[in-house]
């Protein structure tokens, strides 16, 4: 196996984080969960910067964002697989 | 395991042999650094704290300056406050553990007669810590504090669970371990809650966090906090939510371990070796100034965008997964992780390579922070002063 491109929490997450520099959109990524180093693919739909997270699944708006298999807030707008998953789509259920 | 270190008059073990010049309050600053100046090899610890302070905040400004003096990190202590009643408080709170402290007071006397005798004990105090010898001693009269800055997503997947393997690990030797950051739990506090080791600690948990939202968070809020938690340096890192930021945050504690109690800030561990949660801020040099002053002697810092944190008389070591931050400001990272997100390290070995850089740490080696001189020393105050 290669270096991933993307690495998810756990199986339940609907989102992963980009860990390479430099991701452009159309790149096939390689994904490992880290509960189990299992691998998947999935395509990039933009570029996406080191850090930030890609949408495993499609979600819309209303939504609830799982990471680390738990939840992480909701979406405010949407963002189908492949794309960028961050402030502008996705907000703290908190305070 | 074992490493070379001072063993102090109270049986604490010290990794550094600083001898301070502690102010105890704000206009004792200009004294303490002049003293410091004549006398080398001392170290001045200004702040901007002190005066006409009341109440819990009061408690907490004596309780850090008393335990930053009381750190075993510390061979001896000259105190130097403007009048001489609270200067007593901060002598008698430090010679509890038997060291070396005097105080000078400046009412009366001025700036030259108070540095001219300071200088003489400071002189003393340097000539005297400098003979002390190393001894060996168990890797479980450490205690180690960690708390995590500047975190990106990477932290969560990296150099987070590195600090909680090396807890796992080292919990069981029986070291004493401090993790805090109170308001970075938000979103994670139910799995922070079954952390506890007893109803008891949870509970004590519960109380701290609850009264945090409501009485910080509630009370002063005038949005949902995404201006400032996650920061702005988070955000740039990836980080999009408080619960995504806690859940990450909370890596630090690993997957076995469990803590005994739940502690007021720069409060001393009561329960004997084991983890312990402190109620602190999550501002970097907040938090570890009041995990020092509880005692901590060695400090264990995750970052991912690259926080450039150290401490005056604890040594801060970092810990970094980003690849993007090793490359561009590495000067600041002891130790490298970035192999576990290219799958080619676990996070079992890499829990390994941080217990080794605490050893080497312990036994003298300069953290990065040490090297480049980050002393940042930052007093929680809990309201404004008379």
């Amino acid at each position: 196996m290669g270096k991933p491109h993307l690495l998810k929490h756990d199986h339940s997450d609907n989102v992963g984080v980009v860990v390479v520099e430099g991701l452009t959109a159309g790149t096939e990524m390689l994904c490992v969960v880290t509960a189990d180093n299992s691998d998947f693919t999935v395509t990039a739909k933009a570029d996406i910067p080191i850090g930030h997270k890609v949408a495993l699944s499609d979600l819309k708006e209303g939504d609830t964002v799982l990471k680390y298999g738990e939840d992480i807030g909701r979406m405010v707008g949407a963002a189908n697989v492949g794309e960028h998953v961050h402030v502008h789509n996705c907000k703290t259920k908190r305070w | 395991m074992t490493v070379n270190a001072w063993r102090r008059e109270n049986g604490r073990v010290g990794v550094r042999n600083h001898v301070l010049i502690l102010p105890v309050d704000d206009i004792s600053n200009a004294a303490c650094e002049a003293v410091a100046n004549n006398v080398k090899g001392t170290m001045a610890i200004p702040h901007a704290y002190g005066r006409l302070q009341f109440g819990e905040d009061l408690d907490l400004h004596f309780r850090t300056i008393i335990g930053t003096g009381a750190n075993p990190n510390v061979a001896a202590v000259v105190v130097i406050g403007i009048e001489p009643e609270w200067t007593q408080v901060i002598v008698d709170g430090i010679a509890k553990t038997g060291k070396p402290v005097t105080g000078f007071s400046i009412e009366q006397k001025g700036d030259f007669e108070t540095i001219r005798a300071a200088s003489w004990k400071a002189k003393e105090y340097v000539q005297w810590a400098t003979e002390l010898q190393k001894e060996a001693c168990p890797v479980s009269d450490l205690w180690i504090s960690t708390k995590c800055g500047e975190s990106d997503t990477t932290t969560g997947l990296s150099s987070c669970p590195t600090v909680g393997n090396m807890y796992d690990k080292l919990l069981p030797e029986g070291i004493y371990g401090c993790f805090g950051e109170t308001s970075e739990i938000t979103g994670a506090e139910h799995i922070c809650e079954k952390r506890a080791a007893t109803p008891e600690a949870g509970a004590a948990f519960r109380k701290i966090f609850d009264a945090y939202q409501d009485e910080v968070i509630e009370a002063h809020k005038t949005s949902d906090l995404s201006d400032s938690q996650p920061t702005k340096g988070n955000i740039l890192g990836g980080l999009t939510t408080i619960e995504e930021k806690a859940l990450g945050n909370l890596e630090k504690i690993g997957r076995s371990s469990t803590y005994i109690d739940a502690m007021g800030p720069a409060v001393a561990p009561e329960k004997g070796p084991g983890l312990y949660f402190m109620d602190t801020s999550s501002a970097a040099a907040e938090c570890v100034t009041l995990m020092a002053a509880a005692g901590y002697v060695i400090h264990t810092f995750p970052t991912g965008q690259g926080n450039v944190i150290g401490n005056p008389i604890v040594p801060v070591i970092k810990i970094s997964g980003n690849p993007r931050t090793l490359r561009t400001m590495s000067e600041h990272i002891d130790v490298d992780v970035t192999g576990v997100l290219t799958r080619e390290q676990t996070i079992d070995q890499a829990g390994d390579a941080l217990i080794e850089m605490i050893l080497r740490t312990a036994n003298g080696r300069n953290t990065a922070a040490e090297a480049l001189g980050h002393r940042e020393f930052s007093l929680t105050k809990l309201y404004r002063s008379a």
